[in-house]
């Protein structure tokens, strides 16, 4: 006699098993398409029925990473043989490479926008969302809601002051300026899914800590932050997701120095016919950063690391 | 190992009044029990003592050295917590020694010391176990183990067996006395159990509504309650209560029971008006003689003893008998309440009048 009542029935668990993989199939297939005409040709990529099948070429992500311009056959003869697999491919397209294109900048703004401001968000967040927990904050509730409310209209409806004010503060096209901008949209966000995960962590272990001889902030360093890695991990990734997809501002606040890889992107397409393959390729490379840190912080958002510790 | 003295100590957590004014002395090496109902104030003034709350006013001495508005981490006291409050990210090893590597004590040190103890506890086998897998009981004695291995000047403990089973808390209060008798600390026990608090407290407080009801040892608290809730709270059936009106003259040695003299300690003290009789289950004899009469409602057996019920004209009466006493539910019989241990209450106030028999035990509560 061994029943268990958590097991479910074999027909349920084979419908749920379905239901997973067709929503997987359904938000991969995007996915997919824009790895797959990375690689594709111009033509194969705007092909009607689309090319399932195709010969792929590494066309688009030399395109991407190079500005060319249109050689004529003669300037093509003279030039000789090419000297590299790219320039290979872009002599075939009766193009020469002029030089590197700006995406690798822009990447890189990404990344330090991204992760700049997703630190900083985590530090202020984890201090403020400690401080809703455990103290006696004057107003708590009101400051709270206060911090929610700026959630309450999309960032972007605030955009013509935003704009206005780092222009006269110079924070205009500056790492530093969208860093702040970032971090302050999300800010609300991480208090409040903080605030949520630290209430779950008992007092008792601070307590112990301080009886233990340690002051205030080293029991928050020492004993509260290693069982709120969870709760930060998720709290990372969400932050890092909205700095690193954000289009609009970054549309509008940057341009020559500061300005990330989504609004540099798009312009792709326009200095060289319609050139989807460097469009995807773009993407793509883009993805990666943000599947390489939610796969990293994977660990800890399964890990129940205070699972038995205190007895409820 | 200290004394630890508390001098009208008051909290206020806003317009909640927590704590009133408590009073009394915790002496070197004594196990100290706070007993009380929920929310009477004991736990409060335990981490008080702690430094985990900062009293609204009054002092704490610790060794003789003030040290009311101090935080916890300079008082060097440890705290066993209800709940155990293990580092859950620590092995049995690394939470033991935790508070040793605060002080900066070199390694090897540690090491022997953590071993020296873990043999104390009997949990050398799993130093290197996470606590999340650990039982009841090994989680205990790990607490203890992490409070111990300092050598603090007290411990306090927050109803640490409260969590543990109840046939494991039976095991685990006869440990800890042990292991204080070895130690001979200074020991702080808050809990709500009053048997727990007979059982293994050198000295009880009592508490309730956040006043010190009654101070001393187990005995002279049961046997000479200060107020009719002491008496109520301590004791199992309670203290009988005899509502009636009257009066006792400073000096006098009876009172009038439903117009039947009663014979009690001499009262110190003279009142009249409203006034409660006390007397235990177990000082009241079944005497056919005794004029005192009650109709028999009903018998609970308890093995070598029954409790009978009383229904009297004073109220309900329970008197704790030997089972082999023969006792019929309807019928009446006569009551005989031993005079030495007798308590007349003032049934206003609730306080204990003071008479030849309780003057000693009062006088220090």
């Amino acid at each position: 006699m061994s029943f268990s009542v958590t097991e479910p029935r074999r027909g349920t668990k084979w419908l749920a098993g379905i239901l997973v993989v067709g929503y997987a199939i359904i938000t991969m297939v995007p996915l997919l398409w824009i790895i797959a005409t990375g690689f594709k040709s111009p033509t194969d990529s705007i092909a009607y029925p689309p090319v399932v099948v195709f010969d792929p070429t590494l066309e688009g992500y030399v395109n991407l990473f190079t500005d060319r311009t249109r050689a004529t056959p003669q300037m093509l003869e003279e030039a000789g043989p090419p000297e590299t697999w790219y320039d290979a491919i872009a002599q075939e397209r009766g193009t020469v490479i002029t030089g590197p294109s700006r995406y690798g900048e822009r990447f890189l703004n990404s990344v330090i926008i991204g992760f700049g401001s997703t630190a900083l968000c985590m530090i202020l967040g984890t201090a403020a969302a400690y401080a809703f927990s455990r103290f006696r904050v004057p107003l708590k509730d009101d400051l709270l809601f206060f911090i929610l409310s700026t959630r309450m209209m999309p960032p972007i409806a605030v955009a013509i002051p935003i704009f206005l004010m780092f222009r006269n503060l110079g924070l205009s096209d500056t790492h530093l300026g969208m860093i702040l901008l970032y971090t302050a949209v999300n800010l609300s966000l991480s208090v409040w899914l903080l605030k949520g995960f630290i209430d779950e962590i008992p007092v008792e272990y601070e307590e112990a800590a301080l009886i233990d001889g340690y002051t205030r902030f080293q029991a928050f360093y020492k004993v509260v932050l290693p069982q709120a890695a969870t709760g930060i991990a998720s709290t990372a990734i969400f932050c890092l997701i909205f700095a690193w997809n954000e289009y609009a501002f970054a549309v509008l606040l940057t341009s020559g120095n500061a300005q990330t890889a989504p609004p540099f992107i798009p312009t792709i397409i326009g200095t060289s016919g319609k050139d989807w393959p460097a469009v995807a390729a773009g993407a793509t490379i883009f993805l990666i950063p943000v599947m390489v840190f939610t796969i990293l912080l994977r660990k800890h958002l399964l890990r129940g690391i205070t699972f038995g510790a205190v007895r409820k | 190992m200290a004394q630890i003295r508390i001098e009208n100590l008051r909290k206020d957590f806003g317009a909640f009044n927590a704590v009133k004014s408590s009073t009394f002395t915790v002496e070197d090496g004594e196990f100290f029990m706070l007993l009380g109902p929920s929310g009477c104030g004991k736990t409060t003034t335990l981490r008080m003592m702690a430094g985990l709350e900062l009293p609204t006013s009054g002092e704490i001495y610790i060794d003789g050295q003030e040290v009311g508005q101090k935080p916890a981490s300079q008082r060097d006291i440890a705290f066993v917590f209800q709940m155990f409050a293990l580092y859950p990210h620590m092995n049995v090893r690394k939470n033991i020694s935790y508070p040793l590597v605060s002080q900066g004590m070199p390694r090897a040190q540690v090491t022997a010391k953590v071993h020296e103890i873990a043999d104390i506890l009997g949990i050398s086998d799993i130093l290197d176990h996470p606590v999340s897998g650990l039982s009841g009981g090994d989680r205990q004695r790990v607490a203890l183990a992490r409070a111990i291995v300092r050598e603090p000047k007290a411990f306090l403990m927050d109803e640490p067996l409260g969590a543990l089973d109840a046939e494991f808390r039976e095991h685990m209060s006869e440990e800890l006395r042990a292991l204080h008798d070895r130690m001979g600390a200074t020991t702080v026990y808050v809990t709500h159990d009053q048997l727990e608090a007979m059982q293994m407290g050198d000295k009880i407080v009592v508490m309730n509504h956040g006043v010190v009801e009654q101070f001393g040892v187990p005995q002279d608290i049961y046997d000479w309650p200060a107020t009719k809730f002491v008496a109520q709270f301590i004791g199992s059936p309670p203290m009988n209560f005899l509502d009636f009106h009257g009066s006792i003259g400073a000096g006098a040695d009876h009172v009038a029971l439903d117009g039947i003299a009663m014979q009690v300690p001499q009262s110190r003290i003279g009142a009249s008006g409203a006034l409660t009789f006390g007397v235990r289950p177990e000082h009241i004899r079944l005497d056919d003689s005794a004029p005192y009469r009650g109709r028999v409602v009903a018998t609970e057996y308890l093995g070598t003893t029954q409790i009978v019920t009383f229904d009297t004209p004073n109220g309900i009466v329970k008197a704790r008998v030997a089972s082999a006493d023969p006792v019929a539910v309807g019928t009446t019989t006569g009551l005989a309440f031993d005079p030495r241990t007798v308590t007349i209450f003032d049934a206003g106030s609730g306080q204990a009048l003071r008479s030849a028999a309780n003057e000693g035990v009062l006088a220090h509560g």
